[in-house]
């Protein structure tokens, strides 16, 4: 599979990394190119501490891997987002705008919303509860504190998908623990909505906050602080002028990443609520599996170019920050 | 200032504690739910896995995936970061924007994209070799679409753990010494750098094992039954034994952690003179 396609990744990876691949990869290879040739094999031996010719070629298989896993469905998406279905009726494989028309409208638009709105609240839920939790994480002196609760949030931040949500029915649902011992149904509590999906999403997602901003956490110094306090500043006052500038970009790339996690994730929502929040994961599932409407294959790929077109403008966001923030933990 | 300071404390303690609480609840919960029943306490839920209708199969089944895919993960990364660890700055850009690009790809898309490519199969390859491809690929006792699926979805997560480990050790001065003493290619590469890197190669494993042993997205809209998608198809029927499942899976990957928290401390240690 690595071995047989290599001239493939030059045109796949055109397609879907800007350019940006296949110029980086010629102008590496072409100066390290003369250069091993010119010595000559024989006389080189001892000198070639570094592999020159072998150093891109280790890089090869990741990358014709990824030109064919990961291009040929991107071709797939962006091809049969604007084809109509093969199994349609009319016009099977023709040029149409149609899928992608649809998929903003009605009931897919109502989706698509609905997951944007739910991973924004619970990513910005979770970026508020996770700071305070981190900071007390890096202000305890006890070093067990510290390495239980990020042990454990490593465990939670990774504990997404189906055991979240039927531990979260087995607590709260309608025959939960919870919900039997303080009656709560009584008061009009339901897991099974937006609300519900918010504080499970919550479980796995202020895990992640922790994880996140913790290395920004350990790169205030001490000595700002000192230094703030010293010139009368109150600690309302350290947090606004010194500490959250400092840590703006590590919050807004750590809530990119929440929201990236909520509007991907599938399998909580999709073993909780059924169809009583509608979510855009949930939608291509359905049209995939046909349950809406035969003929309609394609709708599924223009959805799931409808998601990626979200996704990739968040994390266009995401990678300058996580660069920028970089700077403070170094 | 020791008003502040007590002060502090407090607050400190009042969040953990609250978060502890909500963090911990569901879990108590979870386990009384599946031990509870209206006659007393039973443990029938745990006691009845093994017995039950493919429990084994499809937990072999992921176990199966779970391993191909980290060997596949560690075969295409390691080589492939040393090299340009060792080589070219360039291709470490290119490297990185290949490893973060699946991020964007939400895996019901990546799943619909899939679907979209092995649809070509039938429809235009049916008379090239390339089918058997296809059929190879999807064929239910181990398929290989999910690896791929799979691989995709765990190279950033792999990527970053591999280079974190790779910025804290100076491979290339590694290798050089390594080399002038007269050591082989393969040499250097198994017996210095790998053993270096062996905190950053758990880390990654266990990252990639973590998601393929709880992958249900991509597995159940292909239509295959790993161990995530049989606890789905287990909780309609059964609510306790998927409760228990949720239980133990939780436990294991806690288990797992805290053996890969090990390595790594012990690892620490023997290096003290970190920068």
């Amino acid at each position: 599979m690595t071995t047989a396609p290599t001239p493939v990744p030059t045109p796949a990876a055109t397609d879907h990394s800007g350019g940006a691949g296949v110029s980086g990869t010629a102008s590496a290879t072409s100066p390290t190119v003369p250069a091993q040739r010119a010595p000559g094999r024989p006389t080189a031996g001892r000198r070639r501490l570094r592999p020159r010719a072998g150093g891109w070629l280790a890089t090869v298989p990741l990358l014709a891997f990824f030109a064919i896993s990961f291009g040929l469905p991107a071709v797939a998406i962006a091809i049969g987002a604007f084809t109509a279905s093969s199994d349609a009726e009319t016009g099977a494989g023709q040029f149409t705008t149609d899928n992608l028309t649809a998929s903003v409208q009605g009931a897919y638009w109502t989706a698509l919303l609905s997951s944007v709105k739910l991973s924004a609240l619970t990513a910005l839920l979770g970026t508020l509860i996770g700071l305070p939790i981190a900071q007390a994480v890096v202000t305890s002196r006890h070093k067990a504190v510290r390495e239980a609760v990020l042990s454990a949030s490593g465990v939670l931040a990774n504990f997404g998908g189906l055991p979240l949500a039927f531990a979260f029915v087995a607590t709260l649902g309608n025959a939960g623990e919870l919900t039997k011992l303080l009656h709560l149904t009584d008061h009009g509590w339901s897991l099974y909505s937006f609300t519900g999906l918010t504080v499970v999403y919550l479980y796995f997602l202020v895990p992640l906050m922790v994880l996140s901003i913790t290395p920004a956490l350990d790169g205030l110094r001490v000595q700002w602080r000192e230094a703030a306090h010293n010139n009368r500043a109150t600690t309302l006052q350290y947090w606004r002028h010194v500490a959250l500038p400092i840590l703006f970009p590590s919050l807004l790339g750590g809530f990119v990443l929440l929201f990236g996690s909520a509007f991907a994730a599938y399998a909580t929502a999709a073993a909780m609520v059924g169809a009583t929040v509608p979510l855009i994961s949930r939608s291509i599932a359905d049209a995939l599996s046909g349950n809406v409407l035969v003929g309609q294959g394609n709708l599924a790929l223009a959805l799931s170019l409808d998601m990626i077109v979200v996704a990739a403008l968040v994390m266009a966001v995401y990678l300058p920050l996580q660069r920028r923030s970089a700077r403070w933990l170094s | 200032m020791a008003q502040l300071i007590s002060r502090l404390r407090l607050w400190r303690g009042a969040v953990l504690l609250i978060a502890g609480t909500y963090f911990l609840l569901p879990m108590a919960a979870s386990v009384w739910f599946s031990i509870d029943d209206p006659k007393g306490i039973t443990f029938e839920a745990y006691t009845g896995l093994l017995s039950a209708p493919g429990f084994t199969d499809s937990l072999w089944l992921t176990l199966q995936l779970a391993v191909v895919t980290v060997l596949v993960v560690l075969l295409l990364l390691v080589p492939a970061l040393i090299a340009v660890r060792l080589g070219s700055p360039k291709l470490r850009t290119v490297l990185e924007v290949v490893c973060t690009l699946p991020l964007v790809v939400p895996p019901v898309a990546l799943t619909a994209g899939l679907i979209g490519v092995l649809r070509w199969g039938p429809d235009y390859l049916m008379d090239t070799p390339f089918f058997q491809t296809f059929v190879f690929v999807q064929d239910p006792k181990f398929p290989l679409v999910l690896v791929i699926a799979y691989v995709l979805m765990s190279l950033p997560l792999a990527y970053r753990a591999l280079d974190a480990g790779l910025r804290a050790v100076d491979v290339r001065t590694l290798v050089e010494a390594a080399r002038n003493c007269g050591a082989s290619w393969p040499r250097a590469v198994f017996t210095v750098v790998l053993p270096n890197l062996r905190g950053a190669l758990l880390n990654a494993s266990f990252l990639t094992l973590a998601l393929v042993l709880g992958e249900f997205t991509s597995a159940s809209i292909l239509g295959y039954q790993p161990f995530a998608v049989w606890i789905y198809s287990v909780g309609n029927s059964q609510a306790q034994m998927s409760v228990a499942v949720s239980v133990l899976s939780l436990l294991i990957t806690w288990v797992l952690l805290l053996l890969l928290a090990a390595a790594g401390r012990e690892r620490r240690h023997r290096t003290p003179a970190r920068p």
